[in-house]
């Protein structure tokens, strides 16, 4: 098991740049999602990491050792393909004995490590079946046992669940997560599914045009947003421009807005604030609350039912904010009324302007 | 139901028509090579005379084996040579790859005819001659580009992420090839070596223009005792070649399904 750090590392094909100066220090054991949208480099990162491309500059380095042009081969990773990439020619048993196989270990050995793998992943009786008799979750599995018998330093997951159901994809998200910790093995997985990354990981890069854009735990990265991308991709957020005052934002039409969190701008230049829908009071009376509460008028222009919970669309000044609220059973308010919106300065984040 | 029925009728009388429009000449001259008539001339009287006479025949011996030769050491070459160069195709890029993959196929519609020709006047200026070596090469450089269209064709439908797959598990080219890439192009390879050694052992007019009187293969021997005469040790051998190469097809279908496996 070892830690991947990856320094400065920038790749780019002909006039396209996939990787521009990444940094990040994958610690040992941990559970990393690379999150972005597609086309954000984080697929070309993990083929970095993995040795199936050699970057034009920067360090990878495995364990403390530098493998920036080690090949594939020669890296002791495991990996877990979108499509799961098991050779149709070989039964479920000889697609999980391949990379102790072609390692030339004893066939007794080679046994045993198999039938371990495949219980692990609780396959343990179908090691005779060949894969097009598998269902979609089976093969995840088999994928996963074939990557991590060989006891590899680092598993990587390219969008590891991307072909599943949703229901099955819960399911193998919790089991996926069960066998890592098992083994205790660095993981890195690739989605662009910001649930999947929220649920999983310890750690969340986020990636947009071959740029970190933020790192950090999901909790702090959905907290405290350093960018408007950040802020909208992982989660909802309204954002809402204006001019800062240092400690929040002036709206165009002279509303201040206290923020709690985020950056600390010195006043005066173009910033906006963040506020996560769920965090936004709706209400229709005007009085009786904390004085020190954000507040914005508008009228509801949709309503959006979801069964455990709604969202409500708030038109104020042409902008439409979003407000979700847990479905009490209680209120419900109509289309076109007038709502106040309250929301804390705790749950404002203020985010310089990019 | 009843129109049903007619339909279902007309297409088993259309298959077994097209069965008899491929078969009817073959059976006919099977059957002629049993019969005592060296002319064709009915009633059936059954012989094995020419059968026991072609086994006089070494000419038409000698060619036989020279053929059978040529079309399995050539389908060996060109099929390994083939498949090799329809894997380097795939897996890399290259400067002039596109016009190289293009210059690949026109020879399939050069008429042998020529081919021949330009062999012949090639292999005389260069001191290769004439004879079962130069009809060797001719037949590699024949069926090579076959080989290579059905490859290619089978390496279209293979995942790269299989071999993706097999180098993350610490695989070496060669085993990631010989474990992976390979089991998967075999049926590709078999139908590939299959067309080769068609056109090698059915090859007629390169042999023609490549042989010399003493090193001939069995079709050019067979055109030459035809213009001589018509003698039913033809119709003997011809037989014999066609259940031998029957039973080799029907082998080959039956141990690599056609298609390959999904």
């Amino acid at each position: 098991m070892a830690g991947v750090q990856v320094a400065n590392l920038s790749r780019s094909f002909g006039a396209h740049t996939a990787l521009d100066d990444v940094s990040i220090d994958f610690a040992d054991g941990g559970f990393y999602a690379l999150l972005g949208p597609s086309g954000s480099g984080k697929t070309t990162l993990l083929r970095q990491i993995a040795g199936f491309d050699f970057p034009d500059s920067g360090r990878i380095a495995i364990g403390g050792e530098s493998v920036e042009r080690v090949p594939v081969e020669k890296r002791r990773i495991g990996m877990v393909f979108q499509n799961y990439a098991l050779f149709p020619n070989m039964s479920v048993a000889d697609n999980v004995a391949f990379g102790l196989s072609v390692r030339g270990e004893a066939k007794a050995t080679i046994q045993s490590e198999v039938q371990r793998a495949l219980d692990l992943v609780q396959l343990g009786k179908l090691g005779a079946r060949r894969p097009h008799q598998l269902s979609g979750g089976q093969r995840q599995r088999v994928a996963l046992a074939r990557a991590i018998v060989t006891k590899p330093r680092v598993l990587l997951l390219d969008e590891p669940l991307g072909a599943l159901d949703k229901a099955l994809r819960v399911d193998m998200q919790i089991e996926l997560k069960r066998i890592q910790r098992e083994i205790g093995i660095t993981t890195i997985f690739v989605t662009h599914d910001q649930e999947e990354a929220l649920t999983m990981s310890d750690r969340i890069g986020i990636l947009r045009d071959g740029r970190l854009v933020q790192e950090g735990p999901p909790e702090e990265i959905y907290d405290r947003p350093k960018s408007e991308f950040a802020a909208t991709f992982l989660g909802d957020a309204n954002i809402l421009r204006g001019e800062t005052t240092g400690t929040g934002i002036r709206l165009p039409d002279g509303t201040a807005i206290a923020a709690g969190a985020g950056a600390t701008l010195a006043g005066g230049a173009t910033a906006s604030c963040a506020v996560r829908p769920e965090r936004i009071r709706i209400g229709t009376d005007s009085g009786t609350s904390d004085p020190n509460a954000n507040m914005l008028r508008g009228q509801v222009s949709k309503r959006i039912f979801a069964g455990n919970n709604s969202t409500y669309f708030v038109d104020r000044n042409g902008q439409t904010i979003k407000v979700t609220v847990q479905n009490t059973g209680v209120e419900k308010l109509a289309e076109g009324q007038k709502v106040v919106l309250r929301w804390s300065p705790e749950s404002t984040v203020l985010i310089a302007a990019s | 139901m009843a129109t049903t029925r007619i339909l279902e009728w007309c297409g088993r009388l259309y298959i077994w028509l097209l069965l008899a429009f491929l078969y009817l000449p073959v059976i006919i001259m099977a059957l002629m090579s049993f019969n005592v008539s060296p002319f064709y001339q009915l009633p059936f009287e059954w012989t094995t005379e020419w059968y026991a006479s072609l086994w006089q025949n070494d000419q038409l011996i000698s060619a036989t084996w020279n053929s059978i030769e040529i079309a399995i050491i050539s389908t060996i070459i060109s099929t390994v040579l083939g498949s090799a160069a329809s894997l380097a195709l795939y897996r890399y890029e290259f400067r002039g790859k596109k016009f190289l993959q293009a210059l690949l196929f026109p020879p399939i519609a050069i008429p042998w005819l020529i081919t021949g020709t330009a062999m012949l006047i090639f292999f005389f200026g260069v001191g290769i001659g004439r004879g079962l070596f130069a009809i060797l090469l001719g037949h590699v450089a024949l069926a090579l580009p076959y080989v290579i269209v059905v490859v290619s064709a089978r390496l279209q439908t293979f995942a790269p992420e299989l071999e993706e797959a097999a180098r993350s598990l610490g695989a070496n080219q060669w085993q990631v090839t010989s474990r992976v890439t390979l089991p998967w192009i075999m049926p590709g390879v078999i139908a590939g070596g299959l067309f080769a050694f068609a056109v090698s052992f059915d090859q007629f007019v390169v042999s023609y223009f490549l042989s010399t009187p003493g090193q001939t293969t069995l079709p050019v021997e067979i055109y030459a005792a035809i213009r001589k005469g018509f003698t039913p040790e033809i119709n003997a051998v011809s037989t014999i070649i066609i259940v031998v190469s029957m039973a080799l097809m029907l082998l080959t279908a039956r141990f690599f399904k056609f298609g390959g496996e999904k």
